[in-house]
């Protein structure tokens, strides 16, 4: 099908795009990459009065390393992160994720601001943001404010974000010492949504977990962070690993749909923890766990 | 207020000046206005990877970007890279190797394909379906357009081999 019909604009500057988001509110959508607004719009299961066009904005381009932290410009396409040695060298988790999201001729287009806008629970940048504790800038009609990435995303495409604001920047603490990650995803296709995928940040020290952050998409309204006690500051064994899969009975409560139901939605999150925990300690006898 | 807006952009090397309703996209664009009717528009939300073009020398979705957003751009569509015999061994090869049928997808096949062997001039096959996997095919399958991609990668890597000194 085709959009119906809308009034386009293109923005000038941040504030000039802040001024007009201020006119219209809600009636209004922001047009970055375009590679979920345009489906959405030529599905007709949106139909904004105007397209605020913000590709001009150079101020939201660029990714650098700053003080104590990596700056991603919001107008960062997934090709731009995917060459990034900035990226490669202080968020290697987003590198090789973007390497799942869609395909070549959508990552020219795809941003990373977009993508966190949009907020699909079963994309793989907001995993990534929670997993790496990003803080989301946003900038609207009374300046600009911070916000954790583990609060910004509230339910299926929704956010923190208010109609009136901008999402201009994302902020990525420098990694730590002895940091990893892992990542992986199970689709039908490469490229497409997940059925499941786990996104993951560690500190792995003499061989035990210091800190994981396994956040899982495609399992629910949002991507999920959770919290594994059992596995940190000890030497894992198969009981620890075991407790902490059957937490994900009570944290996942994944929802069915044409590809997978909830039950194999969640044993798919159970082999997906079981490998993370296996390649991030060179453990690949835990990979194994229901053979056990 | 929905008032075309004037645009002015290149398209296969030449000028082009028009005036363009905001909700026209570039493969809408293409097809009705300038008639290149080699882009062709499938599921116009992204999925099957037919209205494939080049902009600014990266391949996108003609049907996920608007006709005012390429203003200032330089748009190649299958007429230019078939014109300018910039993939006629690739053409060549599809041929050969049966790998199109219908012929629907080809155009965009053949645009993307390219743009892999721009980047990598010796793709494994793996890497060949990883960089296609936006493109539906829906009556040779995959196997004949992988060869034909390949064969062209080989043929392309011996020709320079013999060209150099």
């Amino acid at each position: 099908m085709k959009a119906s019909a809308f009034d386009y604009a293109r923005a000038s500057s941040v504030d000039n795009a802040i001024e007009l988001l201020g006119q219209y509110g809600d009636r209004a959508k922001v047009l970055s990459g375009g590679q979920s607004l345009m489906p959405a719009m030529n599905l007709r299961l949106l139909a904004p009065e105007l397209i605020l066009d913000i590709g001009a904005l150079d101020e939201l381009r660029g990714i650098t390393v700053q003080d104590g932290f990596l700056s991603i410009g919001a107008l960062s396409r997934h090709v731009d992160l995917q060459n990034s040695p900035n990226i490669a060298d202080c968020a290697p988790l987003l590198k090789e994720a973007i390497a799942h999201v869609a395909h070549p001729a959508i990552r020219n287009r795809g941003t990373i601001g977009g993508s966190l806008a949009h907020a699909d629970p079963a994309s793989e940048l907001p995993a990534c943001v929670i997993a790496l504790d990003a803080t989301i800038v946003l900038r609207g009609p009374k300046g600009e404010r911070r916000i954790a990435a583990e609060d910004f995303f509230l339910g299926i495409y929704e956010t923190a974000l208010s109609a009136e604001e901008l999402l201009v920047a994302v902020e990525v603490p420098l990694p730590l010492p002895n940091a990893a990650h892992y990542f992986c995803e199970f689709a039908r296709r490469h490229g497409d949504y997940a059925i499941v995928g786990l996104a993951a940040q560690a500190v792995v020290d003499d061989r035990k977990l210091i800190d994981l952050r396994p956040v899982f998409f495609g399992v629910g309204d949002k991507a999920m962070h959770v919290k594994v006690p059992p596995l940190l500051n000890v030497d894992v064994t198969r009981e620890a690993l075991s407790e902490a899969l059957q937490a994900l009975d009570e944290a996942l409560d994944p929802p069915e749909d044409q590809q997978a139901n909830g039950v194999m939605r969640l044993h798919y999150a159970k082999v997906l923890l079981a490998r993370c925990v296996a390649a991030l300690l060179s453990r690949p006898d835990l990979a194994n766990w229901e053979t056990a | 207020m929905t008032a075309p807006h004037s645009i002015s952009l290149e398209v296969n090397g030449e000028r082009v000046e028009a005036y363009v309703l905001p909700r026209i996209n570039l493969a809408d664009f293409l097809r009705e206005h300038l008639k290149l009717t080699g882009t062709h528009v499938g599921c116009e939300h992204g999925v099957c990877g037919a209205c494939t073009v080049r902009v600014n020398g990266e391949i996108v979705r003609s049907c996920l970007m608007l006709a005012v957003q390429v203003n200032g751009a330089s748009i190649e569509t299958i007429e230019g890279l078939s014109d300018s015999g910039e993939i006629s061994d690739l053409q060549a090869a599809f041929r050969e190797r049966n790998a199109l049928q219908c012929g629907y997808c080809t155009p965009a096949m053949l645009i993307t394909a390219q743009d892999l062997l721009r980047q990598e001039a010796d793709p494994g096959r793996e890497q060949i379906r990883e960089h296609l996997s936006g493109n539906y095919c829906r009556c040779t399958g995959y196997q004949a357009i992988v060869d034909a991609v390949e064969a062209t990668a080989k043929a392309r890597k011996d020709r320079d081999k013999s060209r150099a000194p």
